[in-house]
């Protein structure tokens, strides 16, 4: 048996002794989660440095402050999470106790990525762990360093026999996929997605995909264009552009056109200097294979690159660039999600017409769009879908743990963070509990049993018969507690101020 | 019929267009549905006694009345459930406004299933209405008179150019698999499940499978057994077993078996009289192939029936049917029996039926009968099913507050009542801000480059989650009691005062 088999097989035999069940063990798993973030933070942003030459700041919000807010919002609510959630009762269970329990699947096995080696690995493991399972976690091997500090730190602080690190490439992943799990949670590209899909389809295995593709971004006429340019330039080039949520590519208002290439060269250069290379605060790229690739990117066409375009091969550093596209040139930059620090600006009339361009395409994880016209905003809106859209900001939804994060048609299923990611790693198991109870057996010849009759079927439907909404049905219970209410304090004060007098 | 690409390609029009996504147009769709339920209703329970020769009364409460009442819980709800469900802000995005919006996948594919053919087909598709959505319905072929009715009636009552009716068998079924979809709603075995996942892995396309599998029942020996053997009747032989949630088999204590067996033979005989065969309320086998099968699976464990046993092939009838001294290698516990015989397992306890039930796959309803709710909670701690039902089996499907659905191989996703709405929904989060000048001062002092540590260390406060704290929260609550006390009292003394002078 190989060492992988054995390994999902031994977490198998784990989770059936039933050690995760516990809410205490739980939390002290995600406790030493949160142990080790904190006593390891400077060797993990060294790894990452190492990765992607992330800045600080970088490292500490898009990676750090996620894992943990989201191992203290576990700390502080996995009590109520965990507890029966009672639903609202029929006439036929008036008496019974009917809830939902979250139960754990079982072993769950999560595929980091490479762009936040951290964050998109660690986030999916604290859902996991709190929804109680066991766990293979297998970082991207992309971003070596942070998967070898994964396996080398993790096992000194998360119980060795409920989760596991296990470092590859295609190979191994490839065999992990040929077993049995209960729950996959992958990140990364739509093709992959389709892979793993379809191996988690051999055992119906559910799960959740993280995929992405090209978000764009519409720049409208009336809007305040250096915090447009602001917001969306921080966006785009934070980890070099590298990330699923980062604007791939502008549809502006050909009126503003102009000005707003002015505001984005002012931006770049106060963020990142006149020579972004020396900035501390830019990243590089992950490797050469990306590097050639988004240098292929760039190089189809010179005469397109209006703000930077300069490369260094050594450094696998790409500079703050910005192109001009019109799509009828079919430009290969729009064929696929550019993951790298290259903007392509189209020219568009109107928003109808940019919404057209975004609904000719794949659904992306995120639209934004910039107006200080609201109903400009409220179209967009309405008349387009993807996993978020935020109005006059990129990318800073993935912050908020209290909103889903997650994609639509190829950008993705299911989501996650926060509640989210509980309820993703939990099985919703519907409880109906009753009591024996012989007088119910009375009702139950009455109106369930056979031999049937038609009165019997008269009752039956009028007891689970659902009726139509009444609004003088359903403020009763209202007004009744105004009443009581008002009845209860107009009382107090009477006594109270019989009393003083 | 036009070709099944042709029916995928008009419907995406349709929806492309904005037909299904108005409120109203879904209100009037459901309103639809509710008048071919009223104006058809003896049609539809024709189609389906001529498909499934069950009772009228059987067809009215597991199908009809159950399609009403979702049709109607949609109805009164829809304008709740539409409605943008804002979200806790952080610090960062107090002055923002943060929801979840609810947005229709697009084209969602229903494959129904035969034993309960109309209600099987119809519920998913209230779901895909109240969501939004446009949806091609392609109903089991094996309940030809439902599917014929269907695709005959339902273009009268619902707008044809969003809400299709396909029919037709395994060529059909393959045909429309190829195409995209946004959604695939898939009721049926295990096995059929996992070639519509692999189709739907092509496009990424979300999916929900209600599979089956063996709904294990437990009886323990603390047991009202009269009430435990009415129930477990009624369960497992309605619509003649042919119910993904009926219970597949039991696992008696051993000391509380024999009685147990007495019981059903006397409960099935009140219920359909010493000829079953003769009894208004007794249906059939769906059709032959199923009754080669479930006779097979008879014969080879034929020395272990002590009730009934009897089969008559020209009536594609089987008679309720209880075996004892079951174990684990017997034909009936090799695959999902989906008809009338009642396999009962001896086990000693509550120990080694939880032992048996968790060595299987996981079902879809797991049942456990006992005076001793400690038993209850043992099962629902120590084992995993789609629902759990204590002392009784398969009512909690008719609760649409509870989600319907399974876990492993008896299925992913869930659905009834909301969680219907919710399954054919995309939660599409929406963070919307204004275009506040001022508020880029904190941008620059927070947010942009360049980093300095006070940027980072400030950002951190500003967004770090803190532990929860139980004094806060009672003084928040005591706090909030006291004002509106307050308030209410202050209130009711002014009235006071004011009703005083005017008397």
């Amino acid at each position: 048996m190989s060492k992988l088999n054995e390994a999902v097989n031994s977490l198998r035999a784990t989770f059936n002794s039933g050690v995760t069940k516990s809410i205490t063990f739980r939390k002290s798993q995600i406790k030493a989660l949160m142990r080790f973030i904190i006593e390891k933070e400077d060797v993990i942003l060294d790894a990452i440095y190492k990765d992607l030459h992330k800045p600080r700041w970088e490292c500490q919000m898009t990676e750090l402050q996620m894992i943990r807010n989201d191992c203290q919002i576990v700390l502080n609510e996995l009590d109520n999470w965990m507890k029966p959630q009672y639903v609202d009762k029929d006439l036929a269970n008036i008496f019974e106790k009917c809830y939902i329990k979250y139960q754990s699947y079982g072993v769950v096995l999560i595929l980091g990525a490479w762009n936040y080696p951290i964050n998109l690995t660690l986030l999916p493991l604290i859902g996991a762990i709190a929804a109680g399972n066991c766990i293979i976690l297998k970082p991207s091997e992309i971003s070596h360093h942070t998967a070898v500090l994964l396996e080398e730190s993790l096992p000194l602080y998360l119980d060795k026999s409920c989760y596991k690190v296990i470092n590859g490439g295609i190979p191994e992943t490839t065999e992990l996929l040929k077993y049995r799990f209960d729950y996959i949670f992958y990140t990364g590209g739509t093709a992959v997605g389709k892979v793993v899909m379809r191996a988690a389809a051999e055992f119906i295995t559910p799960l959740t995909l993280e995929c992405g593709g090209k978000c764009p971004v519409y720049i409208d006429s009336q809007c305040n264009l250096t915090l447009a340019a602001s917001r969306l330039v921080w966006g785009k080039f934070v980890n070099a552009g590298q990330t699923c949520l980062a604007p791939d590519y502008i549809l502006i208002n050909e009126k503003i056109q102009s000005a707003f290439i002015n505001e984005l060269e002012i931006i770049i250069r106060e963020f990142y200097g006149e020579n972004p290379q020396q900035s501390a605060d830019f990243s590089r790229i992950i490797n050469s294979r990306h590097f050639d690739r988004l240098s292929k990117l760039l190089n189809y066409d010179n005469s397109s690159v209006i703000i930077g375009g300069q490369t260094d091969v050594n450094d696998l550093y790409i500079s703050p660039t910005v192109l001009r596209v019109n799509l009828a040139d079919h430009h290969p930059i729009m064929d696929e999600e550019i993951f790298g620090p290259i903007l392509p600006i189209i020219s568009v009339s109107d928003v109808d017409e940019a919404v057209e361009v975004i609904n000719t395409r794949e659904k992306p994880l995120a639209i934004y769009a910039f107006s200080s016209d609201t109903s400009v905003l409220n179209y967009i809106e309405k008349y387009t879908t993807s996993g978020a859209i935020l109005l006059n900001d990129v990318m800073v939804h993935a912050g908020l743990s209290s909103l889903p994060f997650g994609g639509v048609g190829s950008s993705g299923m299911g989501s996650y963070k926060g509640k989210f990611s509980f309820e993703s790693f939990s099985h919703r198991r519907a409880c109906l509990i009753k009591n024996q109870w012989s007088i119910t057996e009375r009702l139950m010849k009455a109106m369930r049993y056979p031999p049937v009759s038609d009165s019997k079927l008269y009752w039956f439907t009028k007891l689970i018969e659902v009726r139509p909404k009444s609004v003088v049905l359903s403020a009763a219970p209202y007004l009744l507690l105004a009443g009581l209410t008002l009845g209860v304090c107009s009382a107090v004060v009477y006594l109270f101020t019989s009393y003083c007098s | 019929m036009a070709a099944i690409s042709d029916i995928v390609n008009s419907t995406r029009t349709a929806f492309n267009k904005g037909l299904s996504k108005p409120l109203n147009f879904r209100k009037q769709q459901l309103q639809g549905l509710m008048r071919y339920l009223t104006e058809k209703e003896d049609a539809i329970a024709a189609a389906i006694q001529r498909d499934l020769k069950k009772p009228r009364d059987e067809c009215m409460v597991t199908e009809i009345s159950i399609v009403k009442g979702e049709c109607q819980l949609a109805l009164n709800n829809l304008d709740d459930w539409t409605k943008p469900e804002p979200v806790k802000k952080d610090l960062a995005n107090l002055l923002e406004s943060a929801a979840v919006y609810r947005q229709p996948y697009g084209v969602v594919l229903v494959l129904g299933a035969w034993n309960y053919p109309f209600v099987l087909t119809l519920n998913p598709l209230i779901g895909a209405i109240a969501a939004g959505n446009c949806a091609i319905i392609k109903p089991s072929e094996i309940s030809a008179n439902v599917a014929r009715h269907l695709a005959e009636t339902l273009p009268m009552y619902l707008d044809p150019s969003c809400f299709k009716v396909v029919n037709g068998g395994i060529p059909e079924t393959t045909e429309l698999l190829a195409c995209q979809f946004d959604y695939i709603f898939y009721t049926g075995n295990t096995a059929v499940g996992r070639i519509v996942m692999r189709a739907a892995a092509e496009f990424l396309t979300p999916v929900t499978l209600e599979c089956g599998g063996k709904s294990p029942t437990y009886v323990d020996e603390d047991c009202d057994l009269s009430l435990a053997a009415a129930r477990i009747a009624w369960g497992k032989w309605l619509n003649v077993g042919q119910t993904c949630i009926a219970p597949d088999y039991v696992l008696c204590d051993a000391k509380v078996r024999g009685e147990f067996v007495v019981e059903l033979g006397r409960k099935l005989r009140e219920f359909y009289g010493d000829k079953p065969q003769r009894s208004c309320d007794y249906g059939r086998i769906i059709n032959p192939r199923h009754f080669d099968r479930v006779s097979r699976i008879l014969e080879a464990d034929r020395e272990l029936v002590v009730v009934g046993g009897d089969t008559d092939s020209s009536d594609l009838f089987i008679s309720p049917t209880v075996l004892v001294g079951v174990d684990k290698t017997s034909a009936t516990m090799q695959e999902e029996i989906f008809g009338p015989l009642l396999p009962v397992i001896d086990v000693s306890g509550l120990e080694e039926a939880v032992e048996f039930i968790n060595s299987r796959d996981k079902p879809l309803a797991l049942y456990a009968f006992s005076r001793k709710q400690s038993v209850s909670r043992y099962m629902l701690s120590n084992t995993s099913s789609g629902a759990f039902c204590f002392n009784d089996c398969v009512v909690q499907n008719g609760m649409v507050t509870l989600p319907f659905g399974g876990v492993g191989a008896s299925g992913m996703g869930s659905y009834h009542g909301w969680y219907s709405y919710d399954t054919f929904s995309h939660r599409r989060a929406v963070l919307a801000k204004k275009q506040l000048g001022t508020t880029e001062w904190l941008m620059k002092a927070l947010r942009y480059p360049p980093y300095t540590a006070k940027k980072t260390s400030w950002f951190l406060w500003m967004l770090a989650v803190s532990p929860k704290s139980r004094t806060k929260t009672a003084l928040g609550y005591i706090l909030g009691m006291g004002l509106c006390f307050g308030v209410l009292s202050s209130f009711c003394y002014v009235l006071g005062r004011f009703c005083f002078s005017l008397w």
